[in-house]
Formats: structure tokens, C-alpha cells, sequence
């Protein structure tokens, strides 16, 4: 057993925290549930100083435009960027698509796609949810039809978080409607300005605009089909267990309690004690903070995981599913000790913490990224504990 | 960073539970309750020869100078197994008193007896034992509930405070439990687990009886607790993993509505949860563990161990209850060994109250 990062470790980090008192002032960074376009390209500026650094997949093998370093470096770059609050870009890329081409794609498609990621330069969405289709995924609905030397697809995908700044969509389409239903899958990436792609917003709750995704004959050369045909959902599942340490998630939330933590020793917003001298206050966030310890261990074991060459797969699960409850826990329990503070929104001048509580309160609903949790419970079970189906 | 055990550390585990699945079973278990004395003396002779007691005690007292990870791993299965006996309080809680706070003549007369078996150690703590100072030197009073073992200690380390007007701080002293003025009363308690309430009637103390300095053992006591704390939650730990087994294997093969259970998501959620608060509980006791084996502060640590762990216990309590249904609320069935033992764990030690109060208490800047 060792807790401990190694020297180079500690010293990549110092490094990176460096660059991030340096390069993120705190107005740019970003406010849970009110991110705006411009912190949105604030975000990719970023990523483009990271990768001129080599930092932005530091985890990656060297050839492929990586910093060829390991699942921890990757690890600790993903919790400092989320503790500074830098918004959010490239992640689909970065984490999904790139390592999924690294094992499935060709040596032509390795050339072309897994570069302009390491580089920062494109944005990915994800096609993976249709309008009919959401936990059980496999009975997905969009077709990929082979059409001489093309595919044409039809077709409508939902829930498109970063449809909109997108250069590509990596998705999941059905190429054998004959064949069982996990086994007439196909993965593709698709450039999203080809004809026959239409997008329709699709607001969240949380402030980001997705789409809904509309594919109308769409024609793709065959050099869209990442892997083998029909053989897609399979590499989607296993792609998943990649980048499922969660540190980003876990230490973009653990920076909202902290401070919050701070705000409970000051004064009450009302003016009166402070809100940590209240025992019940005073035991929640010792709950919380035990929560949020637990939270980080659940993530570092899936990263240690992944160092050591193995593939975590329930283990993942027990890390996001521990996040998205503990997040809610958090969120619910900090508006409750808010009170009618908790109710304003981010550009009242009196809304504590700049009305991070508030935003994270709605980021909180998002309690189905990558599954919902009764999903990652039955994967738990399932895959975890062997139960029967 | 590295979360796996070493290659020793997994022989350990492996031979620990062939070991503790042979000689432990769990009709042993329920005759060493129905005996009421909470002790095996033949497992734990044998206990004993596998070196178990000394694992993390010196080599120069006949330990085997193992580190707290090591014991760690030991007290999972330990705790699995519902093993019976003084193992956490004597050779792990007071003999790390004495390791602490004692000189050398301290040390060399009771560890080697601790790693031996021959000599099992207790702890008395509380607000109401006092030592006093006179013309023919130091006098003990006052009484101490919940001293575990103390029916068959050889001594009992006493954690006393001053009588009015004397030092400020905790003494530590160490008395023979058959001594004179020393009376004792077994506390009923559930799993018949022995608890004794310890009374102390100026008890005279001996120029050697006293462990450190006077009104200097604080230091020595609080570590020595902490690391017993981690034992404790490994303890607890081994047997939330085991009531997951066996729910799983239950919800295997037991049919209703023409299923086995464990095919409901109802039944497998269950399951997953207590799944989740197993892994964080491996992952905080090890940490817990490892932070206090580097030799560094880790009160928080230790509270965010045992805080879980109280959790874990009642979550793996709730579990196992729900999916055995019915015939797990029968004394025949296994399921209630686990849940008593659960409670007294959670009890000892500070409780997760007390820990959660610590971790507040932590974030005061």
C-alpha cells in the first residue's frame, strides 16, 4: 500500500498549479450552473496552452501526441483542472474517442484523429442516446446502412452535451437490424458538418445548450467505421472503462465545499453566527467531508487501477455512482443549511459563493452521465458480484 | 501510489482465512458466547503458534515487527471469521500502551508474555479513576465500565486523571487484576461479549506501576488508540465483506415469484450499495493504516476510518437482515452473530458520532 504521488508526480502537479494561479484568473473560471460562451473558450485557450506544455494528455503514449506518463498524471491533471474551475472542453476526445481509436481505429485513422485531440483542437459529442433509447442502449434505433463504398445514415440521437461547439460526433448506429440486438452495432465518427445533419437545441437545466441530433441520409466513407462491423457495442463498453476515474467530477465538486466550508466559519449571510458554529451545520459537513474523502479514494483506486494495467469495470461504477449521490448529498444539504439564500441565483448580489450552491444543486440532477445510477447498480451486481441477470 | 497488498501481505490473508475457515467455524463462535467467557483458549494457543499476536509487535520482545498494514490485513479476516478473544485489546490496544509509554524493564517484563498468549492485557479508561499521591507513594480509586476482558486480564492499564489539586493530565498506570482493592463485575452484554465494570478501591501502586511520566501518558494513549482504531475498522470491514458473500450466494439460490432473488434489481441494489461502502471503507482503513505507518498525523484519517465503518456496520447489519428475511431474525441462522458483533464494534473505540465530531472539529480554521 502507498497513498503517496512519486517526487515527479508532486512536482508535476506544483508545476501545474503554477500554470493555473498563472493562466486562470478566478473570474474566468467557471460557476456551477452558469457557464457562458465566452468562459466555454476560455476553456479551450487552456486546453491549447496545456498540450503546447504536452500536459493536456500526459497520460497518452508518446507517438500519439501524448506526454507518455500514465493514468495518475492524467489523474492529477483531471483533479487540478477541476479544483480550478476551468470549463470544461475536449473532454469527450480526450477521454472517450482518442483512447478508443488508440485500441480499435487504424493506423490511418490514428494518423488523422488522435493529433488535433492532443493538440486541443477539436471538440467531439457523444451519439449514444436516441430520443427512444437511453439505459438499454443496445436496442438503439439509428441505422448505418452500407451503400457501395458508403454508409448512410438515418436516424435521430439525443442528449448531445457539446453538440454545438462540436467538430465530430462518435456514435453508435445499427448495421445488422437482423442479428441480435448487441450485435448489429457499429461505431463511427462523423464529421458534423456533412449533409444531412441538423441540430435542435436542446437547453439543460444546468445552463448548457445540447441538442438534439438529426441524421438524414447522411453519407459517411467507409473510413468512418471504427473497428470491426457489428462488433460496436462491444467496443463502446469496453471504451467506457477508459477514463472513468471521475477526479475531474469529484474535484470540480470538492472546490465547492471547501469553500463553502470557508463561508460556514464567516459570518451567516443573515448576519448573524456564523453557520458552522450550529451543531447540526457542524455535523452534516463532517458528514460531507467524510463523504468527499470516500469519493476521492473511489476515483484514485479506478486511476491506481488503470496505472497498473488493469481495466476497471465495476469499480468505475462504484466511483461514479458514489459521486453522483455524494454530489447530490452535498448540494441538498448545503441549500438546506443556505436556507432562502440558497434560492438565488448566480447574478444576485446576494447569492452566496457567486451562486455556486444553486448551480450545483441543478448540476446535481444530472444523476445519469454514463448510466443512471440504477444502471451502475446493476453493473455493480452484475459484473461486480456475479449475481444473476 | 499503490493500492494492492504486497505478495507477503496476500499469503497472509490466504493462510489467515484457510486457517480461521478450519479452526473457527462458527459453531465455535456460538460456544464461545454460550460460554460467556469470550475467549477460545485452544485457538487462541494456536493462534498463538502462527505468530498472530505479535505480527506488529518487536522483534526484540518476539514479535514479529510487522507493520500496521500488515495487521490490518490480518484483522480483516480476523473480524470475517467473528474470531473470539482478547486480540484486539491485548495485543493490539494495551500492548501498544506499554510499547509507548513503558521504560525497557516495563516492556521486556510484559510484551514477550503479550506475544506468547501467557499475559493478556486490558485497558480501563474513563473519568472516574483517579490516582492520588500520599506519604507512601501513589494510590489508585474510582471505577471504569466497559473494560473488556478484564474476567481474564493478568493486568489492567488503568488511563486515570488526578485527584483534585494534583497534575493536570492523564497518568497511566498498570495494576495486576488480582491485586487487592481491585473488584470487578461482568456488564451483561449482547454476544455475551465480556465487558466488565472494574472498581478500584485505593488500590496501592508500586514505584514500577507507572507507565511514562506522571500526568504525561496522553500522547502514548491517543496513538495507541488510534492504531487499535484502524484494527477495529479492519475488523469490521472483514465482516461487512463476509455478510456481502453471503447474501449473494443466498440471493444465488433462494427462489420466490419462480426467480432466484438476486435476479431483482431490488435485491441486487441492495447488494451494490453495500458493494459501494465496502470499497470505501477498504480504501479509508488502508489509508488510515498506511498514514500511521509512515510515522505522520493522521487524526483525520483515523476518524474518517472508523466514522465509515460504523456506517459500513449498519448498512451490512441492514443488508444482510433484508435479503436473509426471516430466517435470519431466528438465532440459528449466522446472520445475528454478525449484526451483535457489528453493534459492540461500533460501540468501541468512539462511535461515529464521536468521529464526525472530530472531523468537524478538523475544519475549524
Amino acid at each position: 500500500m502507498d497513498f503517496n504521488f512519486t517526487t515527479q508526480q508532486n512536482q508535476f502537479r506544483e508545476e501545474l498549479r503554477e500554470f493555473l494561479r498563472a493562466e486562470v484568473p478566478q473570474e474566468k473560471q467557471e460557476v456551477f450552473g452558469h457557464l457562458t460562451e465566452e468562459q466555454y473558450q476560455f476553456g479551450r485557450e487552456i486546453n491549447l496552452k496545456l498540450a503546447e506544455r504536452n500536459w493536456l494528455t500526459i497520460g497518452w503514449p508518446e507517438e500519439h501526441g501524448g506526454g507518455g506518463k500514465g493514468p495518475i498524471e492524467q489523474g492529477i491533471l483531471a483533479e487540478d483542472l477541476g479544483y480550478w474551475r476551468v470549463p470544461k472542453s475536449g473532454s469527450i476526445g480526450l477521454g472517450i474517442v482518442g483512447p478508443a481509436i488508440m485500441v480499435f481505429g487504424t493506423q490511418d485513422q490514428k494518423d488523422r484523429y488522435l493529433k488535433p485531440i492532443a493538440r486541443g483542437e477539436v471538440e467531439y459529442c457523444q451519439g449514444f442516446s436516441e430520443p427512444n433509447v437511453g439505459s438499454d442502449l443496445a436496442s438503439l434505433e439509428m441505422r448505418a446502412e452500407r451503400d457501395g463504398d458508403e454508409y448512410v445514415l438515418n436516424g435521430s440521437k439525443m442528449f448531445t452535451s457539446y453538440a454545438f461547439h462540436a467538430d465530430y460526433m462518435y456514435l453508435l448506429a445499427r448495421t445488422n437490424p437482423q442479428a441480435q440486438k448487441h450485435r448489429g452495432i457499429s461505431m463511427f465518427i462523423v464529421d458534423l458538418k456533412t449533409e444531412g445533419i441538423s441540430l435542435t437545441p436542446l437547453p439543460y437545466i444546468n445552463g448548457e445548450m445540447a441538442a438534439q441530433t438529426q441524421f438524414d441520409n447522411v453519407r459517411l466513407p467507409l473510413s468512418c467505421l471504427i473497428g470491426e462491423e457489428n462488433r460496436g457495442w462491444y467496443h463502446a463498453m469496453t471504451t467506457l472503462d477508459y477514463e472513468r476515474s471521475g477526479l475531474w467530477r469529484y474535484a470540480n465538486v470538492r472546490r465547492v465545499f471547501d469553500d463553502f466550508a470557508e463561508f460556514c466559519q464567516g459570518p451567516a449571510p443573515d448576519g448573524g453566527q456564523p453557520l458552522a458554529e450550529h451543531p447540526l451545520v457542524r455535523h452534516q459537513m463532517a458528514q460531507r467531508r467524510l463523504g468527499m474523502e470516500t469519493w476521492k479514494l473511489l476515483c484514485w483506486n479506478v486511476a491506481w487501477m488503470q496505472s497498473s494495467g488493469a481495466v476497471p469495470n465495476s469499480e468505475a461504477s462504484v466511483a461514479f455512482l458514489y459521486g453522483s449521490e455524494e454530489r447530490l448529498r452535498f448540494a441538498e444539504m448545503a441549500m438546506e443549511v443556505l436556507g432562502p439564500y440558497s434560492t438565488l441565483r448566480g447574478g444576485s448580489t446576494m447569492a452566496p459563493l457567486q451562486g455556486n450552491i444553486e448551480g450545483i444543486h441543478r448540476e446535481a440532477m444530472h444523476l445519469h452521465g454514463a448510466g443512471t445510477t440504477e444502471i451502475h447498480r446493476n453493473i455493480i451486481a452484475q459484473r461486480g458480484l456475479g449475481m444473476p441477470r | 501510489m499503490d493500492f494492492s497488498l504486497t505478495e507477503q501481505q496476500e499469503i497472509l490473508r490466504r493462510s489467515a482465512r484457510e486457517f480461521l475457515e478450519a479452526e473457527c467455524p462458527t459453531s465455535l463462535v456460538r460456544e464461545v458466547e454460550e460460554s460467556g467467557l469470550g475467549h477460545a483458549p485452544d485457538l487462541w494457543r494456536k493462534m498463538v503458534g502462527l505468530g498472530w499476536l505479535g505480527i506488529s509487535l518487536p522483534e526484540q520482545y518476539g514479535g514479529a515487527g510487522g507493520s500496521l498494514t500488515d495487521q490490518t490485513v490480518l484483522f480483516e479476516e480476523i473480524g470475517r471469521a467473528l474470531t473470539p478473544g482478547p486480540l484486539l485489546t491485548s495485543p493490539v490496544l494495551a500492548a501498544q500502551i506499554v510499547l509507548n509509554a513503558g521504560n525497557d524493564t516495563q516492556k521486556a517484563n510484559l510484551i514477550p508474555g503479550v506475544v506468547s498468549g501467557d499475559v493478556i492485557l486490558t485497558l480501563a479508561r474513563g473519568d472516574r479513576l483517579e490516582t492520588a499521591s500520599n506519604d507512601a507513594g501513589l494510590t489508585l480509586s474510582g471505577e471504569s465500565s466497559f473494560v473488556p476482558y478484564a474476567g481474564i486480564a493478568d493486568h489492567i492499564i488503568c488511563s486515570t486523571r488526578p485527584a483534585i489539586g494534583a497534575w493536570p493530565d492523564t497518568t497511566l498506570v498498570i495494576v495486576e487484576a488480582q491485586a487487592g482493592g481491585v473488584s470487578m463485575t461482568a456488564m451483561d452484554s449482547i454476544a455475551n461479549y465480556p465487558q466488565f465494570m472494574v472498581e478500584f478501591d485505593d488500590v496501592p501502586l508500586s514505584g514500577d506501576a507507572v507507565l511514562g511520566e506522571v500526568a504525561g501518558g496522553r500522547p502514548a494513549l491517543d496513538l495507541a488508540v488510534q492504531r487499535a482504531t484502524v484494527i477495529q475498522c479492519a475488523e469490521t470491514l472483514g465482516r461487512a465483506q463476509r455478510v456481502l458473500e453471503m447474501v449473494v450466494e443466498y440471493a444465488g439460490h433462494r427462489v420466490a415469484f419462480g426467480r432466484p432473488i438476486g435476479t431483482f434489481q431490488a435485491v441486487q441494489h441492495r447488494c451494490a450499495d453495500l458493494r459501494v461502502a465496502v470499497d470505501g471503507g477498504r480504501m479509508l482503513t488502508y489509508q488510515a493504516a498506511w498514514k500511521l505507518d509512515q510515522r505522520q498525523m493522521a487524526n483525520d484519517e483515523v476518524s474518517f476510518a472508523k466514522a465509515q465503518a460504523g456506517m459500513l456496520s449498519r448498512l451490512a447489519t441492514e443488508t444482510g437482515h433484508s435479503i436473509f428475511a426471516g430466517i435470519s431474525f431466528t438465532t440459528e441462522h449466522d446472520m445475528q452473530l454478525y449484526s451483535a458483533r457489528a453493534k459492540i464494534a461500533e460501540a468501541n473505540l468512539g462511535d461515529t458520532e464521536y468521529h464526525l465530531d472530530q472531523l468537524a472539529a478538523g475544519m475549524q480554521s
